[in-house]
């Protein structure tokens, strides 16, 4: 174990604590942060070329929260205490707040506008359907099957208020994971005031180009013509994203290197050792400045549309990728090195075991079947017309 | 009835609204002072304990680490310890070299050349007992707490081990414990202080380098050595209001 020592370190500092579960958790969360974001373009913003992807990117938001706690959970030392951050905060800690984040936009942002927005058609599939889904469907509606005019209106009014309130929310909730890490500043490489804005914008990068590669999946697997106008602008605002947070990370990179601190010498050595392949290749490289290369070229020249939609195909899932690796390098590089400045340590990843590899998989894939289930119960595409008003 | 189900829902969805706001407001009543806690100096009347380290006593015998682990029942592997001690060489060229071979008990040797060396030194390292510890500060269920002596401990019955104290903690004093799976740190011997006598590390110290006393104590052993030395404190600029004072802290030592 102590090979993997290079330089001084605090003899306590050569396990890192906190490991690939805590990556995903910023990872995760941040995907539902952006997915609702791109959902609510559609609904407050009136960007109404988006409306095929709304309840998709709502429900893919759903998936992804529904397990965003449970790395956490599972990375506890003592994870059958983990109720007491609910029932006795302690409220100088920035980590204390996060479940009452989470709860609040589980159940009154994403829960309660879904069901708003999905109210009409469970009440009409509880009667249009036979058997168990019938009484699946009625359940779902908590009763309230009250389909007059007046009472869909006000679905609707509700709905649209809760969006609002969302946009807020889904900042906060992922500014504030940026802040847990900001706000550490025994810890030069998480402490600075941009940590909650960069994260908040790699928050969109991430949701916008998971929804549009679920979106094409989506389609892929319907054969359904993908909805190119659609398609496009998310493009659009993928780009916007990106290059918003690009700038953000160059302006606090620029600001390291320009007041080079004295714990400049040491993030210098990380950034261009360990650090090297998962920050400048992946997270940089592939992640961004790719994304945004393929993006802006189609934006300024027209292109065969089966190219765009591979590239589109391409450029989501190396954006994914790379905002993995940002997640990566923040959390993890940040526990590289000594905090006397001195030394770093190593991190092997482990294939199995609570901490390993195999089990972050698990943790990236269950959401996905969770998505897929609500797809399967609750299809966006199998929803009734509007009625006439 | 399509009006009364309205009406319903609009009384649950206020009622709902006010229930949120009430707690939305008494939680935000409470961040708001928890926002200032780094700036807010502690009011103390009682007994308010720290530790001095003279540097120009301590010959790195490494007995404080090894005693420390006895009396606390801390693990022997090399990657635990409540107190430990460092070598710090510094070369001609100013280059700096560290070590702390399993926490320094047992003892060093010089690595480096006796030509090339332009000064050497232990450093004996444990928890600072900050005034304003940020441990205590991000512990998100308060597990880890400061005793009305100044004392920061953590409660084992009741740490959940999210790690966020480890990383917060600027000295790297603090380990998640392999056996109890909670954090764990340096106590004082809170268990021995509270009986009128001295942290084990302090007891062994076969050079006194290390000296226990109570800071609201004029005639106190510390007040003493803080009044006789030019002290300072492990990175001062975290203002953390460390409380343990060292003598011969050269700019090098981290």
């Amino acid at each position: 174990m102590l090979s993997k020592v290079d330089g001084f370190i605090y003899p306590n500092e050569i396990e890192l604590n906190w490991s690939v579960l805590i990556v995903l958790y910023p990872y995760i969360t941040g995907l539902v942060a952006g997915a609702f974001i791109l959902a609510s373009l559609e609904r407050v913003f009136k960007v109404k070329v988006l409306r095929p992807t709304y309840t998709i990117a709502l429900l893919t938001a759903l998936g992804f929260l529904l397990v965003a706690t449970m790395p956490l959970i599972s990375h506890l030392a003592q994870p059958q205490r983990f109720y007491e951050i609910m029932i006795t905060p302690h409220f100088t800690s920035a980590m204390a707040i996060f479940g009452f984040i989470y709860l609040w936009y589980l159940m009154v942002v994403l829960l309660l506008e879904i069901w708003l927005d999905y109210r009409r058609d469970l009440v009409l599939w509880s009667q249009e359907k036979t058997g168990v889904m019938k009484h699946v469907y009625k359940i779902l509606t908590l009763g309230v099957t009250d389909l007059s005019p007046k009472a869909l209106k006000w679905d609707d009014k509700l709905g649209y208020a809760i969006t609002v309130i969302g946009i807020p929310s889904a900042f906060l909730l992922h500014g504030y994971v940026g802040f847990i890490f900001g706000s550490v500043k025994a810890n030069p490489w998480w402490s600075t005031v941009l940590m909650p804005v960069i994260f908040i914008f790699s928050a969109m990068v991430s949701g916008i180009a998971l929804v549009m590669v679920v979106f094409m999946v989506v389609n892929y697997i319907r054969k359904k013509m993908i909805d190119m106008a659609c398609l496009d602008t998310i493009a659009k605002y993928l780009l916007i994203a990106l290059i918003l947070d690009f700038a953000l990370e160059g302006l606090d990179q620029v600001h390291r290197i320009y007041e080079a601190e004295e714990s400049f010498q040491i993030l210098d050595l990380l950034v261009k050792g360990k650090l090297t392949y998962t920050l400048f290749l992946f997270q940089w490289g592939l992640g961004m400045l790719v994304p945004i290369l393929v993006l802006a070229y189609f934006q300024m020249f027209k292109s065969k549309e089966r190219l765009r939609r591979i590239l589109y195909l391409i450029t989501g899932v190396l954006v994914l990728v790379g905002i993995f690796f940002m997640r990566w390098n923040v959390v993890v590089g940040g526990q590289l090195f000594s905090k006397s400045f001195y030394g770093f340590t190593a991190f092997k990843l482990q294939l199995i075991g609570p901490e390993g590899s195999l089990m972050a998989v698990v943790w990236l894939i269950v959401p996905l079947l969770i998505v897929a289930f609500l797809f399967w119960l609750l299809p966006p595409w199998k929803r009734h017309a509007e009625p006439e008003t | 009835m399509g009006k009364d189900e309205v009406k319903s829902r609009r009384r649950f969805l206020s009622n709902a609204a006010m229930l949120a706001g009430g707690i939305f407001v008494s939680v935000s009543n409470n961040s708001i002072g928890a926002l200032l806690y780094a700036t807010e100096r502690k009011d103390t009347k009682g007994p308010w304990y720290g530790m001095g380290i003279d540097l120009e006593q301590c010959i790195g015998c490494g007995h404080c680490a090894n005693t420390c682990k006895s009396e606390n029942g801390v693990s022997r592997e090399p990657f635990y310890f409540r107190t430990w001690v460092e070598q710090y060489t510094i070369l001609n060229d100013g280059s700096v070299k560290i070590t702390s071979p399993n926490g320094g008990i047992d003892g060093f040797s010089q690595q480096v050349p006796d030509e090339d060396i332009f000064k050497s030194f232990f450093v004996p390292k444990m928890c600072n007992h900050c005034e304003k510890s940020p441990c205590v500060q991000v512990c998100p269920v308060g597990a880890t707490y400061d005793s009305p002596e100044g004392v920061v401990l953590v409660d084992d019955s009741y740490c959940i081990g999210c790690r966020y104290c480890v990383q917060a903690c600027p000295y790297g004093c603090r380990y998640i414990d392999p056996v109890k799976k909670v954090a764990d740190k340096c106590t004082l011997c809170y268990h021995r202080i509270m009986k009128g006598q001295l942290p084990a590390c302090v007891e062994v110290c076969p050079k006194g380098a290390k000296i226990f006393g109570d800071l609201n104590d004029p005639g106190s052993d510390l007040v003493r050595f803080k009044k006789e030395h030019a002290w300072q404190v492990l990175k001062p600029h975290m203002n953390t209001d460390s409380k343990v004072y060292y003598n011969g802290l050269r700019a090098e030592v981290r």
